[in-house]
């Protein structure tokens, strides 16, 4: 029977044909940890008796959480997974070479198509837009991947959703995957794997493709894969760290359904407080001030995404309300942002930058928010207490309704602050 | 293994996420006698000091939502919560509550029934959860077989560390 992009890859690394619904055991090709999820992982580890990872070419620490180390208790724990990590042998980056997982190791060339890549960190889908089977577990499942080099999968049933239409040009990754969460809702695609396909992303940049894969996680899936195309291979082939060899999903596959998304009349989204599915047109959300912007984090914490943000800041001054911090994914998308004049246009216009880190996304540190404190942010979850106090919002957005807000010191659509250009 | 589990209700809704279960701010240590005092606290901020020894967490849909931070599950037993029932659970949080050892329960019909607050009992054996106050009686649907063997191992470390005898000796 053909294949889906997840059958299709897991058919690869397994012991049977990966039947939907059934288990299958697998061969994994990257399995990571941070700096939070990294020292249980270790515990669990030498409780299991294990004294070698499997492979350390292919078992990775990223420290990137509460680092640069927000106190002496973030200290520690960065300290024991680093320990461990050089111990082994294994891939280590140490603060100032790395960057948020999900952003670094496609970067790197750890991430590849048709691998399957375990994180112990729910955003690992974001490999996903590179055709890699992807998927976020707990510090004891990683702690057996270490060990063992495999993990069980149920092979999911996949949704294929198509995004189609003529792409206004506002509209970004962050758009599309929120137009698809206000449609399925949090837990629309539990369990299961989306593919995304249809005109609209044959035509899109790999940035906003992680942007997509990146919040499959918050519609439930375990898996948000694209196929790869020439545009994913032109962009990993050269950073490839290991051999790859793509897999692609089959026609007639059986898909459970197919979602469609028209594209051609949005304009950008934001989620409102407190779920990632309570999605509305930024020019509808009517008054509401903001005291703090995030452009950063996994999700939209890449090159384009800063680009995009400077396009709005440039010339223009952060409304003097407003804490608008910046935060770029990897030392290089910092570097060529420098290089292009976007860090400069952030600072000249009254934003804060700092170095590559998770930081107010998981209200971790660099931008805490107090209560009753609202916040703008281009990150992909805003449950309650998510960036600081119970009390505080959190707003999400694509970078380009987050700078537009930064300036207009409430929720904006970019077309009101770019009106002027 | 026949076990019985005695309790009251604390009733939550649809979609209860990671980050109200144990905020990030704590995850400065995965010690569960830490994680505790600050377990649920985005919904009830006093939980850990009002929780007893066996009490439930009843929810709806998608319990244990977003991150996969094993300290949610730890943070739950370390409250010495008795289990959870749910209608459903996110993915990572089902694999990590197994992994750890917190008793989860399927069972879309209690979670709708159970109000604040109602005494409990799970016997894992029989499959049932009883409503003790008004004699109601649940059945929760078993594992997967995979998962009954990872549970009968005694979690995923004892699991794995069986699996690592194996191949050594092969
Ligand atoms: S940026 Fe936010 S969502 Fe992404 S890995 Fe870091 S904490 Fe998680």
């Amino acid at each position: 029977m053909a294949m889906t992009l997840a059958q299709a890859i897991l058919s690869r690394k397994s012991d049977k044909a990966p039947e939907e619904g059934t288990l299958c055991r697998v061969r994994v090709d990257l399995a990571f940890a941070n700096d939070i999820t990294g020292p249980p992982a270790i515990r669990s580890f030498k409780e299991m008796g294990a004294e070698k990872v499997f492979d350390p070419a292919r078992c990775a620490v990223l420290p990137d959480h509460f680092t640069p180390n927000k106190d002496i208790a973030a200290a520690e724990q960065a300290k024991e997974a680093r320990d461990f990590a050089l111990e082994q042998g294994m891939l280590y980056w140490e603060q100032g070479r790395v960057g948020i997982e999900h952003a670094f190791l496609p970067e790197q060339g750890h991430i590849l198509p048709g691998e399957i890549i375990l994180g112990a960190d729910s955003h690992t889908c974001t490999g996903g837009a590179l055709g890699a089977f992807a998927t976020g577990v707990g510090s004891t499942d990683l702690a057996a991947l270490w060990a063992l080099g495999e993990t069980w999968f149920r092979v999911p049933s996949t949704i294929k959703v198509r995004f189609e239409g003529e792409k206004p040009e506002n509209i970004g990754g962050k758009d599309l995957i929120l137009a698809l969460l206000s449609l399925i809702g949090v837990q629309g695609a539990r369990y299961k794997a989306l593919e995304f396909s249809g005109e609209v992303v044959e035509r899109l940049p790999m940035d906003d493709r992680f942007t997509i894969a990146n919040m499959a996680v918050e519609t439930g899936a375990k898996a948000g894969l694209f196929a790869p195309d020439k545009t994913a291979l032109d962009w990993v082939t050269p950073r490839a760290a290991r051999s790859f060899e793509p897999a692609f999903p089959e026609r007639g596959a059986p898909y459970e359904k197919e979602i469609l998304v028209e594209v051609s009349e949005m304009t950008p989204l934001v989620a409102l407080p407190h779920s990632p599915a309570n999605v509305r047109p930024a020019l509808e959300v009517g008054p509401m001030p903001v005291d703090q912007v995030f452009i950063g984090s996994c999700t939209n914490g890449r090159l384009t995404d800063l680009e995009q943000a400077a396009r709005v800041l440039r010339g223009r001054e952060v409304h003097p309300s407003v804490r608008c911090v910046v935060i770029p994914a990897s030392r290089e998308i910092f570097a060529d942002a420098l290089r292009l004049g976007f860090i400069d246009t952030f600072i000249q216009a009254g934003a804060v930058v700092c170095t590559p880190t998770c930081g107010p996304c998981i209200g971790g540190h660099m931008g805490i928010l107090a209560k009753g404190e609202r916040c703008v942010s281009t990150s992909n979850r805003n449950f309650v207490g998510r960036m600081g106090d119970a009390g505080s919002e959190v707003v999400l957005s694509g970078p380009l309704v987050a700078a537009a807000s930064a300036v207009a010191g409430r929720v904006a659509d970019p077309s009101e602050v770019l009106a002027n250009d | 293994m026949t076990r019985t589990i005695t309790g009251k209700a604390w009733v939550f809704g649809d979609d209860v996420d990671t980050d109200v279960i144990i905020p990030a701010r704590y995850l400065v240590t995965s010690d569960p006698r830490i994680l505790e005092k600050h377990c649920m606290e985005g919904l009830v901020p006093d939980f850990s000091t009002r929780v007893a020894p066996g009490d439930f967490i009843v929810a709806g849909e998608n319990f244990g939502c977003g991150s996969s931070r094993e300290h949610a599950p730890l943070a739950l037993k370390g409250a010495g919560c008795g289990g959870v029932i749910a209608a459903s659970y996110a993915r990572i949080f089902f694999r990590n509550a197994i992994n750890v050892g917190l008793p989860i329960f399927e069972c879309p019909e209690a979670s709708k029934a159970i109000a604040e607050g109602d005494a409990l009992e799970v016997d894992t054996s029989s499959g049932t959860i009883t409503m003790t106050g008004i004699g109601e009686v649940f059945h929760f649907s078993p594992f997967p077989p995979f998962i009954e063997e990872i549970v009968a191992a005694g979690g995923l470390v004892p699991f794995v560390r069986e699996e690592l005898e194996r191949r050594k000796t092969r």
